[in-house]
């Protein structure tokens, strides 16, 4: 086994626990802002890492470049779509849950 | 059984799952987004079955351009189910026939397209070699380009007729009402949009040209270009009123105007349609595809908003700032 | 049990559920969402048997054509959508059934 496909498996390991901590957020939180949270933050640094692992066997820069691109825009994407979520729950009177 | 396997495996079961809940599901809005998630897991099988220009066009047509038409529908329909048969008694055969129907009939088509398709499935060589060996002369250096654009440009050319048809349908329906309640557009949209908008004008056009060796082309094309389109009309740009009679008409209608032309020079020419004379059959190919991107934007678009503009100039049709153009 | 059979098996299993969807449900948007599953499915079919040859690359002919067919399932969808909203406009209703008063016995 290649050096690199030994960092991209640890990577993509790495990754694993932030998009099961996203999914159980998703599942379990009590309200929709707290889901938000979960999901936005979580999920987007698993990603980063998936994108990480792939940066490593791209066979050239350019699609080394594509990758990063794509994370970015997921970023900006899911923040604002987020954003959206959270802003029209607000409008519609949807009160943070409290314990 | 091989990783693989049991990936597809997998992915079909969801798929399969994601269908039957939209499908069952109480709640239409729920249904409509299980759908647009059930369209990109399909452009994943797309993937998984080799067919990435589908995938392209599943996720962006399919999932992307679908759900929103969904969504502009549902929000115009409402979710509840007036109107509920007034029950009239029925006879004993029409009380039959459905469960019957839904009981027999579906189970045995099912089985029966099972077992021919079951038949179907050993290993044939398919197309592919001899569109191999005709894609020099075809004009284009990617297999599904030059199906689509020479081999069966038929097709092709009878879609943009589908498509410019479907929108005439749709215009003579219904006038064009604003899509959603205008009164407070997010800073962090229209911050998104104006970082998109250009990258969506740059990656449509990368879409385009890479269609001549790669997965890409019009279809995907347009759909990108159509997406940024609605992306602009959800923070408030709209058409000026001035470009909304005839500049707009000739915009939608010529991606299939110059086809149908090309068709007819063709015909003149060679002595039968869309058979293109070889030294200028890329030419042509990039000619149609850059028309027909322009005319698919603007078609799959305006069937989003649905309905045509409003005829009367004096109605506030479009309240938003309408200093610049479409995009 | 292969790839190609496990993918058109599925492609029909889509399509039944589209259909059974199609029948029994009376919203019409439902009836909209059931049509387009059908389509998916017989798209899946298509695309399925277009993978049969060894080299791992669908074959372009059904690539193109479920191009096509992925457009003008979005035509339908339109023109099925504007259809709903004129008779839910004209009529009030959401489904295809006629109310009491005008009810076709």
């Amino acid at each position: 086994m290649l050096l690199s496909d030994l960092i991209t498996t640890l990577l993509l390991i790495c990754s694993l626990p932030f998009f099961l901590a996203g999914t159980l957020g998703l599942l379990r939180f009590p309200d929709l802002y707290c889901r938000l949270h979960a999901l936005t933050k979580a999920d987007n640094l698993g990603l980063g890492l998936v994108v990480l692992a792939l940066m490593i066997q791209a066979d050239s820069w350019q699609v080394v470049i594509r990758l990063l691109l794509t994370w970015l825009l997921v970023l900006v994407a899911g923040a604002t779509v987020a954003h959206l979520i959270a802003r029209k729950a607000q409008q519609d009177g949807h009160q943070p849950w409290r314990r | 059984m091989e990783p693989a396997l049991i990936f597809d495996l997998v992915l079909l079961l969801i798929l399969i799952g994601l269908a039957w809940l939209l499908l069952a599901s109480t709640d239409l809005f729920r249904a409509v987004v299980l759908f647009i998630a059930f369209g990109l897991l399909l452009a994943l099988a797309w993937v998984r079955l080799g067919a990435p220009d589908v995938a392209l066009a599943e996720a962006a047509i399919g999932a992307g351009i679908t759900g929103a038409l969904l969504l502009v529908g549902l929000g115009r329909l409402g979710s509840t189910e007036r109107c509920r048969f007034s029950r009239a008694p029925l006879t004993f055969l029409q009380r039959l026939s459905a469960p019957v129907l839904v009981g027999v009939m579906i189970p045995s088509i099912s089985l029966i397209l099972l077992l021919e398709v079951h038949q179907l499935a050993g290993t044939t060589p398919g197309r592919q070699g001899l569109i191999n060996a005709f894609l020099d002369v075809s004009g284009s250096g990617h297999g599904v380009t030059a199906v689509l654009l020479n081999f069966r440009a038929w097709d092709t050319l009878l879609e943009k007729g589908v498509l410019l048809l479907a929108l005439i349908t749709i215009w003579s329906l219904d006038q064009a009402r604003p899509l959603f309640h205008q009164e407070d557009i997010s800073p962090q949209l229209m911050g998104l949009a104006r970082l998109l908008l250009p990258l969506v004008i740059v990656v449509a056009g990368f879409v385009l040209w890479q269609g001549d060796q790669a997965p890409g082309g019009a279809f995907q094309s347009g759909a990108l270009l159509s997406a940024g389109i609605l992306l602009a009309i959800l923070v408030g740009y709209s058409l000026p009123q001035r470009w909304q009679g005839l500049s707009l008409r000739l915009l939608l209608a010529i991606g299939f105007g110059v086809f149908l032309l090309i068709a007819a020079a063709t015909l003149l020419y060679s002595g039968y349609p869309l058979q293109y004379p070889e030294h200028l059959a890329g030419s042509l190919i990039l000619l149609i595809e850059l028309v027909a991107t322009a005319s698919i934007a603007a078609l799959l678009a305006a069937a989003v908003v649905g309905g045509h503009p409003p005829d009367d100039l004096s109605t506030p049709a479009a309240k938003a700032p309408s200093t610049s153009g479409r995009r | 049990m292969n790839t190609v059979s496990l993918y058109a098996g599925s492609g029909i299993i889509l399509f039944s559920l589209g259909l059974h969807a199609l029948l029994i449900r009376r919203h019409l948007l439902r009836k909209i969402l059931a049509a387009n599953i059908m389509g998916s499915g017989v798209f899946m079919v298509f695309i399925a048997m277009g993978a049969r040859g060894e080299s791992g690359v669908a074959d372009p002919v059904p690539q193109a054509m479920v191009l096509t067919g992925i457009v003008v399932s979005l035509c339908f969808t339109a023109v099925a959508i504007v259809l709903a909203v004129r008779i839910n406009k004209l009529t009030g209703c959401t489904t295809l059934a006629v109310d009491e008063e005008s009810s076709i016995d």
